[in-house]
């Protein structure tokens, strides 16, 4: 395509509908308008120009509104979707097998359809951060193809525009005016804060174009924060760790490195409904308890940089702080999470040898359901010797005790009792409220005196160096979206020809009751000649159609 | 009296000053003679009083019980929905300010009547906050939200009025049947409040046995007559009405019942007032808005939107995803309620594109200014009640 010329002798880029620089239509289309199309100044934009190469096809594709908004629409209704059934993350199942088992169990075929098309990890699928991404294509290309001409156009303003632009103008208005009616127009005007600019018999006024690019700084906002969205792909950028840790433990830190966390207490309350919480009193009373506090007290360790590793007698006290709901840990960009917990987990057993009969005792042994010892010396020189540890026993295979967990949720012990009495030693399996005597009659029983047991804190650690990024985003959102709502960009063209006749154009993005203020001011001030708003009485005309109508 | 009890009282002072209110704005803007707006100015101005008082009055209600329970009272559905309510009347007082239609009170008092006398529907009692709502954070986030969402309701108001003007209600149309269907709705919502408060005065209680949807036996109290029975219910108490049907696990028959008792009684309310008068329910309304400027209430519809759209970006959004990193660890999860405000504001962004790119204004932005309204009422009513969540503290 061509550049065009104007008949005032200016050179516009191909696809101008108003000259750059006096505002005279250059299009058929934009010639036959009563009103100019100011939205974009008239100015040349890429998609409205090019449509050969499959090039200009995407980015004529993205930069429609139509388009952006039907991605908008078609991602509102993908979300929605999402939350018919819960969200995989939402469901009691961690495996594949089993979450597609507990749709299937739960919610009968329809959950077996939701299942099977992917909809249980909706959010993650391929399809919807396609959307999202093509969302942000829109976002940066339908900006750009607006944003560039539009920025050229009003850093290029001239002051004095063609008759034929200002008379398309929405304000306009031509009468005989003063002599002293430019200087004082351009008096009032800089009072009520414009810019105003003027050539020859002509003036410029001007305020708050900045917020005519409104639009485009919150649409930058987005882009920002999905990009860092995206960054958290890359390793280093992200951390979400899980920490199930017990009282009295200290544990590594995962993805922490150097970072050791010891657990003192954790501790549960619930509201009482006594005392202060008298006022509460009723909906206590009506729900059940209600959870007041959960707070895992810890102590935050550091490893110098030069400890040997595996070295845990250097460790330096960081920090010891009460870990609670909504008061995260924080240290070097970590932060560690109250997220769960288990009450009473078993710690440790204690029994006595005895014999059956004469419940004659050689002492107590106690053993740690974590770390067991596997050989313990009682009095008398009586020896119990743990063979097999089953912390979590759910029965035999094959003859063998199994676990089905790490935990000590039922713990079982294959022990061989030896006392003077019994030198070759006596097997028993031991069970909570059970023994079992493999090789016959015993002589000799552990005998169950006491547990002790602690409560473990399930920890969350996250490290997000993203959160800057997706902070200054949203920042940058908000103040493109106050920009370009609350502030209006307000023009006026004003000129004086030869014979003294004055002519007059306004223009303004928004609110052009408040333009219109404005320019009453000025017209007072400076006897401008009287204005009309050109749409008002097309609107005008439709409405009394519409009135008769009804 | 208590302060939580003065709380109650001043919240019944709010509820009656609204309901007055609303018959001064009805009679102010149908004593209008054609042409003049000589009544609207008279007597908008005692109407837009009593609102006020009526908003001072429900700001007290608020304050005292957030001095009684030491915390925002946006904590559970009572509260939140009550505020819905307050911060509805405080976006209308405010558009009054700017634009002086009386014509939309006559409009978004009785919503905000309805909305108080729903969320009246449960428990009020003032309750303790659970840990992970302990946090400044409850009042930033959700007082952002509930103001944010008063003032996109207005739109909707302005909407409403909109297109009960230019409807054609003598012919056959889809606009028609849908601003009946809006109708309608409302009177719903009326139903469900007039059958709750029936059996509640009549204290109905009748408790089953049941098998939930692990597996596990589970108990429920019925408060109205079980139209349906749990998933292999039995009867708890004697003469409890046996259910007419059984649903499967997943469904919660209790609150299915109470729906169905919503629908059941709405219906037949509104078939009485059309019965009554003899016409469409939004026939009823139009000779009210004859009178209205339509260009104003599509300003006005738009207005709400400029600034309901960042409160709502602000606080729906940006103060959430803040809240939900310190207290969740992750600023965003896919729960439903995030996913439903994700949606809310996805929607109103194309609105905006659509009018300010595509020049749909008028009646289609009017359109959509309500369904934007249906879209904030599911994500609170629906998200809360019928899909589980993390913020189903209902």
């Amino acid at each position: 395509m061509e550049k065009v010329q104007c008949q005032c002798g200016h050179v516009n880029p191909p696809g101008t509908d108003l000259c750059e620089s006096c505002g005279r239509s250059l299009t058929e289309k934009e010639q036959n308008n009563t009103l100019a199309d100011m939205r974009y100044e008239g100015t040349a934009r890429r998609s409205q120009t090019y449509n050969k190469s499959i090039v200009d096809k995407i980015w004529n594709f993205f930069s429609s509104v139509k388009i952006g908004v039907s991605i908008i629409v078609v991602l509102l209704v993908a979300a929605s979707i999402g939350t018919i059934l819960p969200q995989q993350a939402y469901v009691p199942a961690n495996t594949e097998a089993t979450i597609k088992a507990y749709y299937a169990d739960v919610y009968g075929v329809p959950g077996q359809i939701y299942h099977a098309l992917g909809f249980h990890d909706l959010y993650s699928s391929f399809w919807f951060i396609a959307l999202v991404g093509m969302l942000a294509i829109s976002l940066i290309v339908a900006s750009l193809d607006r944003f560039v001409p539009l920025y050229r156009s009003l850093k290029n303003q001239r002051v004095l525009r063609h008759v034929s632009f200002m008379n398309k103008q929405r304000i306009y208005g031509k009468g005989p005016g003063n002599e002293d009616t430019m200087k004082k127009a351009e008096a009032k005007l800089k009072e009520l804060k414009y810019n105003v600019s003027t050539d020859k018999n002509g003036l410029l006024a001007e305020k708050g174009r900045f917020s005519r690019w409104g639009p485009y700084v919150n649409h930058i906002g987005l882009i920002i924060f999905l990009f860092g969205v995206m960054l958290r792909m890359i390793p280093g950028f992200y951390v979400d760790e899980t920490l199930w840790i017990r009282e009295g433990e200290t544990r590594a830190i995962p993805d922490a490195p150097g970072y050791f966390i010891e657990s003192q207490n954790f501790e549960l309350e619930t509201y009482t409904g006594e005392d202060e919480e008298a006022v509460f009193g009723e909906a206590i009373e009506r729900v059940g308890n209600v959870a007041k506090n959960y707070q895992t007290d810890v102590v935050l360790y550091q490893k110098p940089e030069d400890s040997l590793p595996g070295a845990t007698d250097d460790m330096e006290v960081v920090d010891e702080y009460p870990i609670r709901v909504n008061q995260p840990l924080k240290f070097d960009g970590y932060a560690v999470y109250q997220m769960d917990f288990r009450l009473d987990e078993l710690k440790s057993m204690t029994f006595a040898l005895t014999d059956k009969e004469t419940e004659e005792s050689f002492g107590e042994l106690t053993i740690d359901l974590i770390n067991p010892d596997e050989f313990y010396e009682l009095e008398n020189g009586a020896t119990v010797e743990l063979l097999g540890y089953y912390p979590d026993f759910d029965g035999f295979d094959n003859g063998e005790p199994q676990t089905a967990t790490p935990l000590p949720n039922n713990p079982g012990f294959l022990v061989e009792m030896t006392t003077p009495e019994t030198p070759e030693g006596e097997t028993s399996f031991i069970l909570i409220q059970e023994t079992i005597e493999p090789f016959g009659e015993n002589q000799y029983k552990l005998s169950f005196q006491n547990v002790e047991t602690r409560d473990v804190s399930g920890l969350t650690i996250r490290k997000d160096k993203t959160l800057p990024i997706l902070g200054l985003g949203g920042l940058i959102f908000m103040i493109g979206v106050a920009q370009g709502m609350y502030f209006n960009h307000r023009r006026f063209w004003i000129q004086q020809q030869e014979d003294g006749t004055v002519i007059l154009a306004g223009h303004t993005n928004k609110n052009w009751f408040g333009l219109k203020k404005d320019l009453d001011q000025v017209s007072e001030f400076a006897s401008l000649p009287a204005y009309q708003d050109q749409q008002e009485e097309t609107r005008e005309q439709d409405d009394k159609k519409g009135a008769e109508l009804t | 009296m208590s302060l939580a009890d003065l709380s109650a009282n001043l919240l019944y002072v709010a509820f009656i000053a609204y309901l007055i209110a609303t018959f001064v704005f009805g009679g102010a803007v149908k004593g209008n003679k054609n042409g003049s707006f000589k009544s609207e100015k008279r007597w908008g101005k005692v109407a837009i009083t009593l609102t006020v008082i009526g908003f001072i009055a429900n700001l007290g209600y608020f304050f005292t019980r957030w001095g009684a329970t030491g915390h925002a009272p946006l904590s559970n559905m009572f509260e939140f929905t009550t505020a819905f309510g307050m911060t509805l009347v405080g976006g209308f007082i405010l558009l009054y300010l700017l634009y002086k239609t009386p014509v939309l009170g006559m409009v978004v008092l009785p919503v905000a009547l309805l909305i108080i006398a729903f969320a009246s529907m449960f428990p009020s009692e003032v309750s303790p906050l659970i840990p992970a709502l302990q946090s400044n954070w409850l009042a930033i986030h959700v007082s952002t939200v509930v103001v944010a969402e008063g003032v996109l309701a207005i739109s909707a108001a302005a909407g409403l009025v909109y297109l009960l003007k230019v409807v054609d209600l003598s012919k056959n149309s889809k606009q028609r049947f849908w601003l009946e269907a809006i109708m309608y709705s409302l009177i719903l919502v009326l139903g469900f409040v007039i059958s709750s408060t029936y059996f509640s005065l009549t204290n109905y209680e009748a408790n089953f046995e049941y098998v939930d949807k692990e597996g596990q036996p589970a108990e429920i109290t019925y408060n109205m007559p079980p139209i349906f029975g749990m998933n292999e219910y039995v009867a708890l108490t004697d003469d409890a009405m046996t259910p007419l049907a059984e649903t499967p696990a997943v469904i919660n028959a209790g609150k299915l019942t109470t729906v169905t008792w919503s629908f059941i009684v709405g219906t037949i309310l509104y078939w009485l007032i059309r019965l009554i008068a003899r016409k469409r329910v939004t026939a009823i309304f139009q000779p009210f808005v004859k009178n209205v400027n339509l260009n104003l209430m599509d300003e006005i519809n738009y207005r709400s939107i400029i600034i309901g759209f960042p409160l709502f970006s602000l606080g729906a959004l940006i103060f959430a995803m803040i809240w939900a990193q310190i207290a969740w660890s992750r600023f965003w999860g896919w729960d439903p309620k995030e996913v439903w405000a994700l949606i809310t504001w996805l929607f109103y962004a194309a609105y905006l594109h659509l009018r300010l790119g595509k020049g749909w204004q008028g009646e289609k932005s009017a359109w959509l200014a309500v369904v934007g309204f249906a879209i904030i009422m599911f994500n609170l009513v629906a998200v809360n009640l019928i899909i589980a969540g993390l913020h189903s503290y209902a």
